[in-house]
């Protein structure tokens, strides 16, 4: 089964329900927990360990400006503007260019191949016995964040059980985390910007596709407006996770709260059993 | 020599677009002569990348001018390389106008 965790709105516990739902589940089967928050992952912060990390590249064209007739049908071809064919030379913006491999087909004398540019790393470590994390990581200044998503997700492949931790938001990163999730649960919060978000990120889950629940989190113990919301689009509460002082201190000193709070296991299992009920499409 | 002027619209009594990548209009006039003629922007709903773009299309028409308010960074780069000099106009007037001062040498030279 691969689960996502989405939110819409950035801050609301993403991380901190995705973290304690792989250190539960971890205790009876083996997890692979996904960081694809790749422009700021922050699960290593959570479950520190040695990891291989290797580079996460993209291919760029490279023209030849011998061979190059300056016949300007790669600009042409090109959606994004990356490609620019002036008389003597043809200019090249890395950083818009997506990958699509448009320019190389299309030029006629063949002056165009490929070269790989690195956009990020993917890590993988063994933080607990049955734990495997794979924490995706976008290099400073880059934009491709998809391709480092991908690779982190390829990572996870042939894993049994997969959470994928989402970037806020609802463009293409979350997009492409959710893609091929069996369900997602978003996480929100009892705050107008949390329903706001979150209104945003379930048509976003529904337009792929993937069943999607909905956790509380920081209830003020009412969640009235929420709960409306979710009556209204028929969207299963799965957890409710009070506004509590104590979680507050376990979360920012990088603690699991289901580590120091063993009680805490039960509320996630029962979270994942939801989830697995959502994927297969029963009430 | 040909320069470009942005317009909002097809005519020199067009206000001025002070977007270049965006501009409705790409107006392209014979400086000596004044005879003008207008293209319609194809990217100005692009998604991305619309300043290089826009800047191939006054490198294909072979201007050596661009008056606009603004230029981003890879436009200013595609026309650097092009020889093509920018000339800053934010004075909200017509192409018309913008075409005078141009003449007149009353524009800020901005690459």
């Amino acid at each position: 089964m691969r689960l996502a965790v989405a939110s819409g709105k950035g801050g609301t516990g993403k991380s901190m329900v995705a973290a304690n739902l792989a250190y539960t589940l971890s205790r009876s089967r083996e997890v692979t927990l996904v960081d694809c928050d790749v422009e700021e992952p922050n699960l290593h912060l959570f479950y520190p360990a040695p990891a291989m990390t290797t580079d996460v590249t993209v291919p760029v064209p490279v023209v030849d400006e011998a061979v190059c007739d300056r016949c300007g049908q790669c600009a042409e071809v090109c959606q994004f503007g990356a490609l620019t064919v002036l008389p003597e030379r043809v200019l090249f913006f890395p950083e818009l260019c997506h990958s699509c491999g448009g320019c190389r087909l299309i030029c006629p004398g063949g002056a165009v191949r490929e070269e790989p540019k690195r956009v990020g790393t993917v890590s993988v470590s063994t933080p607990l016995p049955n734990l495997t994390l794979v924490s995706g990581m976008l290099d400073a200044g880059d934009i491709h964040a998809v391709p480092v998503i991908r690779a982190a997700k390829k990572c996870a492949a042939d894993s049994p059980l997969v959470i994928c931790d989402s970037a806020p938001g609802t463009s293409c990163p979350v997009i492409e985390t959710l893609d091929g999730c069996d369900a997602c649960i978003l996480v929100t919060e009892s705050t107008p910007f949390g329903l706001h978000d979150l209104r945003l990120a379930v048509e976003v889950a529904t337009g792929m596709g993937v069943p999607s629940g909905v956790v509380i989190n920081r209830s003020d113990g009412e969640d009235r407006d929420t709960l409306e919301f979710c009556a209204d689009k028929g969207l299963e509460v799965l957890m409710t996770i009070p506004f509590d002082r104590e979680i507050a201190a376990i979360q920012s000193r990088g603690d699991l709260l289901s580590r120091v709070r063993p009680e805490w296991q039960a509320a996630f299992s029962d979270l994942f059993e939801r989830c697995g009920r959502l994927a297969e499409g029963q009430p | 020599m040909k320069i470009c002027i942005t317009a909002k619209g097809a005519t020199l009594e067009s206000p001025v677009d002070e977007r270049f990548g965006r501009a409705q209009y790409f107006i392209i006039i014979e400086s000596d002569s004044g005879a003008f003629e207008a293209f319609q922007n194809p990217y100005v709903d692009g998604s991305g990348g619309v300043g290089p773009k826009a800047a191939q299309v006054l490198v294909s028409h072979d201007a050596k001018a661009l008056v606009s308010g603004a230029v981003g960074g890879n436009a200013r780069e595609v026309l650097s390389a092009a020889g093509i000099a920018m000339y800053t106009y934010r004075d909200g007037g017509s192409v018309r106008d913008a075409f005078d001062k141009f003449k007149a040498g009353a524009l800020e030279h901005s690459g």
